[in-house]
């Protein structure tokens, strides 16, 4: 077996694990990483391809590397913008709580 | 293929350089309201809104009069290194599509998004203008990108300007809901860039063009596209991965669910054209029919379930899953027997019908969901007597998007469910016919059932909570009657819809 192949193995077990997570689980932030799991394997296949289509003195082709820097980014961006809104849907959801608690105690008093 | 065609395909027309105006022109405005603070937003949109539409008409009209598509290579680097933006029939009518609606949304929404006082930011406010910029420039460079990792980067950026206009109001319900919206929409972007990935890695390009000649039907272009369909299917939310879109249409406000209802999730579905009907090499019957079935169970179950709500916001969500299972049929009907090409097909018309003509009525119906709820303080579907008196022209425009999406003549709906009927006739595949008529009946009730009430005058009549000017009713019904006007068009395929996609075909093998 030769390291192209034992990479794409990689890639194919994370792409497999990470889809595994975003079905199965049900917390937003373990969706979220297996998001992130999944990305990665794709990441590491497009690496793959760079190496494959290597020529002409190259040590990879440059295009697939060029295309997982931007993707890279995007999922970065992808998760920074989950993980806000996972962390605000908290905040409200605990502000609510508090409220409630806060009017069951005003009642208690009452 | 020759050399040469693949050359007149991929070099810069005359009039190119709209393409790039129309990405960069909304991209823009989305930047000049970053910077200006959200005060300005409404001026800025307002002045974007009328170019962009000035734009996407010089589109058309160059499409249509020279009936050659418009290119751009952009920096002058050809692909398969470079990137190139190309507007074909489809796309010229995709891009008008979207300016039309940007358009209406833009007057629709002025004065909603004010801050919390005059000279004080609102968050909404500055939210909701850059976002509605950004999705315009995104669907745009969706519509005109010819290379598919860069439709990649514009379906992300479509997402991510989508996906906040669902939680403006900042309340759990709709923050759960946008929550959701984006986890289906990542795991749909990173199996679009798995296939993408792949169809790389076994033929060294991306742009759809150089693709169309040299793929060859083989196991990896059948995985790529599989997983990228089944990723674009999540952001359309065609059933069965329906399931986030009525909460996220619903809780948006009424100016971003008539943009995500009508626009966005067409945004994808244009993709999954695209990569059918151009990447891939001839024999398509049997995915088509999978994605008929789809379309078909999409039509059934959307329709009851929209028959069924007790809000009518959610009822006007449910009822876009059917819709967009009608877009669906395209598929089946189109690839047909093989006589013609697909794209002289009645079916590629009908769908493309489908597809502008609920653009059109939803928006319209949004809209109007939207006064009605702003009039009576509530949408609860049994409780909406009274307003019929109240917001007349906002319950006029619904009543009219209705006739459409239940296919009545006149209306854009009824010539595209007709078209495909005819379609069906002619393709001997019966079935669909059972769906399409079905669909209508559904569709009629689910109409019905939210205009009954809205005639009826209860006593004692209903507290106004607030006055809706006549002048956004207006806008509601200006659209509404857009989708009525599509059905007077010549029920044939129209010579515009193809342009660009006989270059694509010829060289094929």
């Amino acid at each position: 077996m030769n390291a192209a192949t034992l990479f794409g193995l990689c890639g194919a077990v994370l792409v497999g694990l990470g889809l595994y997570g975003i079905i199965v689980h049900h917390e937003p932030i373990r969706k979220i990483l297996a998001f992130n799991l999944l990305g990665g394997g794709v990441f590491v296949l497009f690496g793959i391809i760079a190496r494959r289509g290597a020529a002409a003195g190259f040590g990879g082709d440059p295009v697939p590397q060029a295309l997982v820097i931007t993707g890279i980014v995007v999922a970065f961006s992808a998760s920074a913008v989950a993980v806000t809104l996972v962390m605000r849907l908290f905040e409200v959801n605990e502000a609510a709580r508090r409220e409630a608690r806060s009017g069951h105690s005003a009642e208690d008093a009452g | 293929m020759t050399g040469e065609t693949t050359a007149a395909l991929l070099a810069t027309t005359s009039g190119g350089y709209l393409l790039v105006l129309a990405i960069m022109l909304p991209l823009i405005g989305t930047i000049a309201i970053v910077l200006l603070g959200g005060q300005r937003a409404e001026r800025v949109a307002l002045v974007v809104a009328p170019l962009g539409l000035v734009i996407a008409a010089a589109i058309l009209a160059s499409v249509w009069s020279s009936g050659q598509p418009l290119v751009y290579i952009v920096g002058g680097w050809r692909p398969p290194l470079g990137l190139a933006l190309r507007s074909d029939g489809i796309s010229a009518v995709m891009i008008a599509i979207t300016a039309i609606v940007m358009c209406a949304t833009v007057l629709f929404a002025r004065g909603q998004f004010r801050g919390p006082a005059p000279g004080v930011e609102g968050r909404a406010q500055m939210v909701f203008w850059s976002l509605l910029l950004a999705v315009w420039g995104a669907l745009n460079a969706v519509f005109l990108g010819d290379d598919l990792f860069n439709l990649y980067v514009a379906l992300e950026l479509l997402t991510f300007g989508a996906v906040p206009l669902v939680c403006l109001d900042g309340r759990a319900e709709t923050l759960s809901a946008a929550l959701r919206y984006l986890l289906f929409a990542l795991m749909g972007s990173v199996l679009y860039l798995l296939g993408v990935a792949l169809i790389y890695g076994a033929y060294g390009t991306l742009d759809i063009v150089l693709l169309a000649g040299v793929v060859r039907s083989e196991p990896v272009i059948w995985v790529a596209v599989a997983l990228m369909t089944v990723g674009l299917i999540a952001k359309t939310a065609l059933f069965p991965l329906h399931l986030w879109l009525p909460n996220a249409h619903a809780g948006a406000p009424a100016a971003a669910s008539a943009i995500l209802s009508a626009l966005v999730v067409k945004g994808s579905f244009f993709l999954i054209l695209r990569l059918w009907f151009d990447v891939m090499p001839g024999q398509i019957h049997l995915p088509a029919q999978i994605l008929g079935f789809l379309g078909a169970g999409a039509i059934l179950l959307g329709s009851v379930l929209a028959l069924r709500q007790a809000r009518l916001k959610l009822l006007i969500a449910y009822s876009t899953i059917a819709q967009i299972g009608y877009l669906f049929l395209l598929f089946p009907l189109a690839v047909g027997s093989g006589i013609a090409s697909p794209f002289a097909s009645i079916a590629w018309t009908a769908g493309l019908l489908q597809l502008a003509s609920h653009a059109f009525a939803k928006a319209a119906m949004f809209m109007a969901a939207g006064m009605i709820y702003e009039a009576l303080g509530h949408d609860r579907i049994d409780r909406l007597g009274g307003a019929g008196r109240v917001v007349p022209i906002a319950v006029f425009a619904f009543a009219i998007g209705g006739l459409s999406l239940m296919g009545l003549p006149p209306s854009g709906g009824f010539s595209a469910k007709w078209m495909l009927l005819q379609a069906s006739v002619g393709e001997g595949q019966w079935w669909w016919i059972i769906v399409i008529t079905l669909g209508g009946l559904l569709a009629a009730g689910y109409i019905f059932r939210v205009i009954s009430p809205t005639l009826i005058q209860p006593f004692p009549a209903p507290e106004l909570k607030a006055v809706v000017p006549v002048s956004r009713q207006g806008v509601a019904l200006a659209l509404a009657l857009f989708a009525v006007l599509l059905g007077f068009v010549p029920l044939e395929p129209w010579p515009l819809l193809q342009i660009g996609r006989t270059a694509v075909e010829a060289h094929l093998p």
